[in-house]
């Protein structure tokens, strides 16, 4: 009886499809202010440019919320958001690419989630080769993040 | 050439047969919800003493392999067995020498669930839910208040019920979880009843909490407009403001990867937000961040113009958060109300 509840359960989860690889998330032991200013670096390192940082913690607590440091860093490559934008206009929506960067007491989470998605709103072999190259990189940033490079 | 061959067998077996290391797999996998050193997150912490001493190597095992399917922890169905075995061992080293971990037993625990159900209602509903659906948010977080210092776990998650047998409930409850809220019920419920409660638990099986990834969601929302590029921006801010957000940006896709006179006019993003919302998704998962803030872009491409946004209910899948999966529902109404109000 408790053998078959146990693969009927199982059976569940398995049709549930969740996946632990959508999301690229690290955790630094760096303070969040070291932590952004070695994601900056980080980004600038791999070629890409900052194009913006929303503070979000700003808009939070100006609004009578508490909450730790919260940013949202936007970036690309000028080149590359051109041409796809132009090319797959699908794509518009989620360029320039976001990560999440905020303050968890003395340590600094870092998320974003895994450009190779983007395969699934463009069939281009060309650009699925780029988004793989775009996942490595977050991916190399995230750990120099990670590491305290 | 037998010596090639046993050379790359060598190398072979090395790199496949090597033993994972546990704790750089934990930095790389895990540390990032539950604590470089396992106090906790966005997941539950798990270097608690009585948690370690409660939980077979089963149940941490089933637990990476098969998450909690709406409830944040994903599955890790990509680990291979010795990964999964390295993962248990390092967490197991956060457990004190004097508190050894149970065997796994998985008899079960015979106690009636309609007496069960009352107890659950008295003593458990408050904090796991009136039917075992968990509290709110995520894990512990450290960085915005919350309700509890630990999030309550959803009883009635199959993930949960695949991962736990009737004997670690009932020393859950019989002991309860030293710095979580989770008190011992042993002076307040006898053997009998926290049987009961058991067999109630274990009846969650019956129906339990299904999630299922949106498989089928369109990435993306997009509106023709009939209106100029202009017009339509303007319309777009009007309709947002509308419905209670405040219009915090206006700019041009290309914003800061080129210089201003060389931006493409004709994307022309739309940021808008409304804090009271941004906090109540913050509350629900804080990695929620990368939906913010609110957008919608307005396009002109090939003499047409469009309204386009990401669709909130194809990016909550990412989040495995039934409770964000609500909340994103409501948005995905909400841009498309904006984007047709915008394109009247």
């Amino acid at each position: 009886m408790i053998l078959r509840t146990l693969l009927a359960l199982l059976l569940l989860l398995v049709t549930a499809g969740v996946r632990a690889d959508d999301m690229m998330m690290v955790r630094s032991s760096l303070a969040f202010e070291e932590a952004m200013l070695a994601l900056q670096h980080a980004i600038v390192e791999h070629g890409y440019t900052v194009s913006r940082v929303q503070r979000v913690d700003i808009g939070l607590t100006a609004s009578g919320y508490q909450t730790d440091k919260y940013r949202i860093v936007f970036l690309g490559k000028l080149d590359e958001v051109r041409e796809l934008t132009a090319r797959y206009p699908q794509l518009i929506p989620y360029l320039p690419i976001k990560v999440t960067i905020f303050a968890e007491g003395e340590e600094t989470l870092v998320a974003t989630f895994d450009p190779s998605l983007f395969r699934e709103l463009v069939p281009d072999s060309e650009a699925r080769f780029l988004f793989m190259r775009w996942k490595n990189d977050l991916h190399s940033i995230l750990e120099d993040v990670r590491l305290g490079k | 050439m037998r010596r090639l061959l046993a050379l790359t067998l060598l190398l072979f077996s090395h790199a496949t047969l090597a033993a994972p290391d546990g704790a750089e797999l934990f930095a790389q996998a895990c540390a990032g919800c539950h604590g470089l050193d396992g106090h906790g997150g966005v997941g539950v912490p798990l270097a608690n003493a009585d948690f370690l001493a409660t939980v077979s190597d089963n149940y941490l095992s089933r637990t990476i392999r098969e998450g909690r399917p709406g409830r944040v922890m994903p599955a890790h169905r990509n680990f291979s067995d010795a990964q999964i075995t390295a993962l248990v061992a390092f967490i197991r080293s956060w457990q004190p020498a004097d508190r050894p971990s149970p065997q796994e037993d998985w008899k079960p625990i015979q106690g009636d669930a309609q007496a069960g159900k009352a107890l659950f209602a008295n003593h458990c509903a408050t904090c796991h839910g009136t039917k075992g659906e968990g509290g709110h948010g995520t894990g512990v977080t450290y960085s915005r208040p919350r309700d509890f210092p630990i999030i309550p776990p959803a009883l009635n998650n199959v993930g949960f019920l695949y991962s736990a047998s009737d004997r670690l409930i009932r020393a859950t409850i019989q002991h309860g979880r030293a710095g979580t809220p989770m008190a011992s019920f042993a002076d307040r419920l006898s053997p009998k009843e926290m049987d009961d409660v058991v067999a109630y638990v274990r009846s969650f099986s019956e129906a339990p909490i299904r999630w299922e990834r949106a498989e089928n969601e369109a990435p993306f929302l997009a509106v023709d407009s009939p209106y100029s590029l202009e017009e339509t921006v303007e319309n777009l801010k009007r309709a947002a403001i509308g419905k209670n957000y405040r219009i915090i940006r206006v700019q041009t896709l290309e914003n800061g990867l080129a210089p201003a006179e060389e931006e493409n006019p004709k994307q022309v993003i739309v940021y808008f937000c409304n804090f009271d919302q941004i906090n109540s998704a913050l509350t629900i998962d804080p990695r929620v961040g990368l939906f913010m803030p609110c957008r919608i872009t307005a396009v002109e491409w090939e003499g047409e113009v469009k309204l386009m946004a990401m669709n909130p209910k194809y990016m909550s899948r990412l989040f495995n958060n039934a409770e964000l999966d609500r909340s994103c529902e409501t948005l995905h109404q909400q841009y498309l109300e904006i984007m047709e109000e915008a394109t009247l």
